[in-house]
């Protein structure tokens, strides 16, 4: 067995570590692997370049970029906090819990590009969000604002994750049926896919759980605030 | 017929374009960073026909094409362009146009939804519309371009308005563009190497098989691990699955396989949350969302990964072996 190709995670970990720019660290990484593997220079070039055509609708989603542009020109992150701002019954706790259904739901069905960060995040739910934690808490400072967009694309990402698994026809179940298929074992994707069911439902109540956490912790900042300036 | 490639020619004609910008702003690096870029989108298909044909060449251009990128990557500071429009601009415009704003900005993942659960159906005179592979994908770029005329009618600004703003956008997030792309083909030249046999190699050297419990932490935990190295669960099942889950777990302890891959897999995707290398899902939104940390999406994950995975992993011991 040949352990020296070891050496390319050596090489991510430690770039990861000293905060080198990412894109040569990785790049790095794929060089010595495939170097210490005994590809010769050019088709481990040829490699780099195929892999990395083939994977080019991971570049899919800058194509939003210009209308997101030209609507937040217009006003369209102002609309949304507006807008939230006037919705009495919606908290922040509320409206990133039934985010997460509805993007745990689309994903069970397989519509997993329906929703995301460029589509959905930064136009609509990071806004909304904000907007619902300055009903909480009117002081919010940058850092705040960081935190709030990071839990709503946290929220969107758990949401995707652990819904898509429990649909039938898609990559993660087809790749285990795949795997067992080699491997002698039969098994429906049904089977397969029912399994992810538990920890789907797990993570809906894990993730909601921790936003209204973070809801309560705003509302204590709120309160303290107002005690500190009546007295 | 709508193909994802015809998407491909899309984003590399809005990269050219966002070259071309930068090369009449003098930004040198940055222009050529975008136009590298847009060529390798432009030329893929053909990159791929050629390859398929057993002439490697377009493809070495094309490797030697990322090495040039990942040089300027360093070279290309995030940008700060001022925002085109004041905030009282903005705020009379929100007030102007309302909910109306919202219409463009829904179209997006409805038409997308509509492509998905009925582009399989819709013809034309005999021919399909849409190609079965990635139709999905090939539907949120034809919602990308419906949703932009409705911007730009909606907000009564032209075309061209929306690419100078998305060319802001695409300034703002820079080289983490990249990313996906670059660990996707690093996940490749891994595998190619033999990385994961080697990993498997060595957890086998180490590990007490006798107990059930200990093969199972392995698993579960090997899983995590190297997904947050690999940045993909899918990368680090079938190494996990051949070293410790197929041997030791259903054969020698008699797993239920449906029950160890799903829950096996959903193990990799807690990973996947906490991990710098899944960049798709973790930097790319936090660039787009301009946070001043690149980790901050991680940082909001972490508790609820560990959590999702402590569950995860009782679970699958209360149910695997019975």
């Amino acid at each position: 067995m040949n352990y020296w190709p070891l050496l390319g995670i050596a090489v991510i970990v430690i770039g990861f570590l000293l905060r080198f720019n990412p894109v040569p660290v990785v790049v790095c990484a794929a060089l010595t692997s495939g170097l210490l593997a005994g590809l010769t220079p050019l088709a481990l070039l040829a490699l780099l370049g195929k892999s990395f055509v083939s994977s080019r609708l991971l570049l899919l989603y800058v194509l939003t970029l210009p209308v997101i542009g030209l609507l937040e020109r217009a006003g369209l992150r102002e609309h949304a906090q507006r807008w939230i701002g006037r919705l009495h019954g919606l908290s922040l706790a509320r409206l990133l819990t039934g985010y997460l259904l509805l993007r745990q739901v689309l994903a069970m069905f397989g519509l997993t590009g329906v929703a995301g960060a460029a589509q959905t995040v930064r136009p609509l739910l990071a806004p909304m969000s904000e907007a619902a934690a300055e009903k909480i808490l009117p002081e919010l400072d940058s850092a705040d604002r960081d935190e709030v967009r990071a839990i709503a694309a946290a929220t969107d990402n758990i949401g995707r994750f652990f819904g898509e698994d429990v649909f039938i026809a898609l990559g993660a179940v087809l790749l285990i049926q795949a795997f067992y298929t080699q491997h002698g074992i039969e098994l429906t994707p049904l089977s397969i896919a029912l399994w992810a069911m538990p920890t789907a439902i797990a993570a809906f109540v894990i993730q909601s759980v921790r936003v209204w956490l973070y809801q309560r912790q705003l509302q204590r900042r709120a309160a303290n605030m107002r005690s500190e300036r009546t007295n | 017929m709508l193909r994802v490639e015809y998407a491909y020619w899309l984003i590399a004609a809005f990269l050219l374009y966002a070259g071309l910008r930068n090369l009449l702003e003098r930004q040198g690096w940055r222009a050529l960073f975008w136009l590298v870029l847009g060529t390798l989108f432009a030329g893929g298909d053909e990159v791929l026909s050629q390859q398929a044909a057993g002439n490697a060449l377009p493809a070495q251009l094309a490797g030697g094409g990322v090495i040039l990128l990942a040089l300027l990557a360093p070279q290309i500071r995030r940008s700060t362009h001022t925002e085109n429009a004041s905030r009282e601009h903005r705020m009379q415009s929100a007030i102007r146009l309302g909910h109306r704003l919202f219409v463009p900005a829904l179209l997006i993942p409805v038409v997308t939804l509509l492509v998905a659960l009925f582009g399989s159906h819709l013809s034309i005179a005999g021919y399909a519309v849409f190609a079965k592979p990635q139709m999905t994908l090939t539907g949120l770029a034809l919602a990308c371009v419906i949703a932009l005329f409705a911007a730009s009618r909606v907000t009564r600004s032209s075309m061209p308005e929306g690419l100078i703003e998305g060319r802001r956008l695409l300034d703002a997030i820079g080289w983490a563009v990249l990313l996906p792309l670059l660990l996707a083909a690093l996940g490749e030249v891994f595998t190619q190497s033999g990385v994961g046999a080697a990993i498997a190699g060595l957890a086998g050297t180490i590990l007490p098989t006798g107990s059930a419990l200990a093969c199972l932490l392995a698993f579960a935990l090997g899983m995590v691990m190297f997904t947050v190295i690999m940045g993909n669960a899918f990368a680090a099942f079938p190494v996990m699955m051949a070293g410790i889950g197929l041997p030791l777990l259903i054969q020698q302890h008699g797993a239920n396989p449906a029950i160890l891959g799903s829950m096996g897999m959903l193990c990799g995707y807690c990973g996947t949350l906490m991990t710098p290398m899944a960049a798709d899902y973790n930097l790319v939104p936090a660039a787009l969302l301009e946070l001043r940390s690149p980790y901050g999406v991680i940082r909001a994950q972490l508790g609820s990964a560990l959590a999702i995975l402590a569950a995860t992993i009782v679970l699958m011991y209360l149910f695997v072996f019975r």
